[in-house]
């Protein structure tokens, strides 16, 4: 059941800020209960906009983090601190405090702790909200903040800083396949023996006019301004474009022995993981969902598993007319017809970078719990789709799961878990 | 312009707004660096809004030598003049 390489991996620590709630437990319930995160946009700026919906936080991170702290960090940064101090503390390990760091604290080598996590665009609403004080007040008013707040590996840094990590902090950028990549590279930082713990996950925060202007424009999200809670509705026949959501995900992976060593929790083991690039186009998915397929395949064939015992998918199905059912027929290609599947952006929307993370989470959830989330909005289904959790989360034993992530830029990611 | 005492009580205000720095702590022998635990970068956004409320120049190549709060209600009130 080993992949390709030395060592096992297993997940110890989950943690989520999200449209449905301020943590993973409460984002869990929401799901199982089949909540949307979707809702009108408020703000004076979306009345301009042919898009006036989005999956903002439940839980702002005003209520979470210190003041003077969020004057510091770009919006996308705070929700991956804030989901990374969940995942933390649910490893098992302590905060860091003054004068200790979070590895002093929790008895770990810190040059043997990494972290991995991106964004898909990065300190977005920085970079405007700071060229609007340059156009309005001028250079001088330009906060000492803006560089570190907007560069992209700006979430990773802060992660590394506050946890101590000192094997390496890395962010990748592949858009909407963000999340998933950076547990990929996590991955193989713990097979290669570079790390026994990693960081990795994914955060986005760009729900301002600018990106959702450009989102619109390339056609790509939902119009159905007048019901949001059922405008993302994946493999729906009725769907007309995916719901930007905002949010971020992180898990705490380790080395199997390590984490036994310490007699730690484990929620589900990291039995594989495939990354392909389609070479197709910048934006619209191979139709065929051929580029998603060889990441399948290579999940599979990194897992040592067999296409039978893959019983469930959290897909990517973010509610588009053509990427659907594009990932559904790349799916049948590798592992046949027998899995239920689900969209879980039916409920939280899309949050891109932080997608694949926060799906993880859900997947490993689905095995650690027996039971798989449902797709809300499913109601009138493509022809030729697979068995679909539709409407109920449905109890089940999952004893290894698939999670695919694709980006803009042909970027394909899917990560296999197991059960412990 | 302010008076000494509105200086050091308006600073305190700044460095409460900037930093999280406790009113009560802010005194004219305190560092900002080594006492109040005010970085570079909030050391900058301290500079640009006291110059804004009270109507000065503080020019970049003067900041280093803003040691202490004194130094800096010094400095102040020497510009207004």
């Amino acid at each position: 059941m080993t992949g390709s390489a030395g060592h096992d991996v297993v997940v110890t620590g989950i943690g989520a800020t999200t449209p449905l709630g301020g943590d993973v437990a409460s984002t869990w319930d929401a799901m199982l209960a089949g909540k949307s995160g979707v809702a009108a946009l408020t703000q004076d700026w979306a009345a301009q906009l042919t898009v006036r919906i989005a999956a903002e936080l439940a839980v702002e991170p005003t209520e979470v983090l210190d003041r003077i702290k969020l004057r510091r960090l770009d919006r996308a940064e705070a929700t991956a601190l804030i989901a990374a101090h969940e995942a933390w503390r649910d490893a098992g390990f302590t905060p860091g405090s003054e004068g200790v760091t979070a590895p002093e604290a929790s008895g770990i080598d810190p040059e043997r702790l990494a972290v991995v996590v991106g964004s898909g665009i990065g300190g977005a609403q920085t970079l405007l909200n700071q060229d609007d004080i340059l156009e309005q007040s001028g250079p001088r008013k330009v906060s000492p903040h803006t560089v570190p707040m907007l560069m992209p590996n700006g979430p990773a840094a802060w992660v590394g800083l506050e946890m101590g990590a000192k094997a390496g902090v890395h962010s990748p950028a592949s858009a909407c396949a963000t999340g998933a990549e950076a547990i990929s590279w996590a991955l193989d930082l713990l097979r290669l023996g570079r790390a026994d713990i990693v960081v990795a996950g994914g955060t986005e925060a760009v729900i301002h006019p600018l990106p959702m202007a450009g989102f619109a424009a390339m056609r790509a999200m939902s119009v159905r301004n007048d019901d949001p809670e059922r405008a993302s509705r994946p493999w729906d026949k009725g769907r007309d474009g995916f719901v930007l959501g905002e949010g971020a995900g992180v898990v705490v992976l380790e080395r199997a022995e390590h984490a036994a060593a310490r007699g730690a929790r484990v929620y589900a083991r990291l039995a594989g993981a495939g990354m392909t690039s389609d070479g197709y186009d910048i934006v619209q998915p191979d139709p065929q969902g051929t580029g998603g397929a060889r990441a399948i395949a290579r999940a599979l064939a990194d897992s040592g598993l067999s296409k039978s015992d893959i019983v469930h998918v959290n897909a990517h199905a973010t509610s588009t007319p053509t990427g659907d059912m594009a990932e559904v027929y790349g799916l049948r290609s590798v592992l046949g017809d027998h899995m239920v599947l689900t969209s879980t952006k039916s409920m939280t929307g899309h949050l891109l970078g932080a997608a694949g993370a926060l799906e993880s989470i859900a997947t490993i959830l689905a095995i650690y719990h027996s039971v798989v989330p449902p797709t809300i909005n499913l109601d009138d289904p493509e022809e030729g789709l697979l068995d679909v959790a539709a409407h109920k989360a449905r109890h089940m034993d999952v004893p290894a799961a698939l999670n695919n992530s694709f980006g803009f830029g042909g970027h394909n990611a899917a990560l296999i878990f197991t059960r412990a | 312009m302010s008076t000494r005492d509105e200086i050091m009580a308006g600073l305190a205000e700044i460095l409460e707004e900037v930093a999280g720095v406790e009113p009560a702590k802010v005194e004219e022998g305190k560092s900002f660096t080594d006492d109040l635990d005010v970085d570079s970068l909030s050391m900058v956004e301290v500079v640009v809004a006291a110059e804004e409320r009270f109507g000065v120049k503080i020019p970049d190549d003067q900041v280093q030598n803003l040691k202490t709060v004194g130094d800096a209600v010094e400095f102040i009130d020497k510009a207004q003049a």
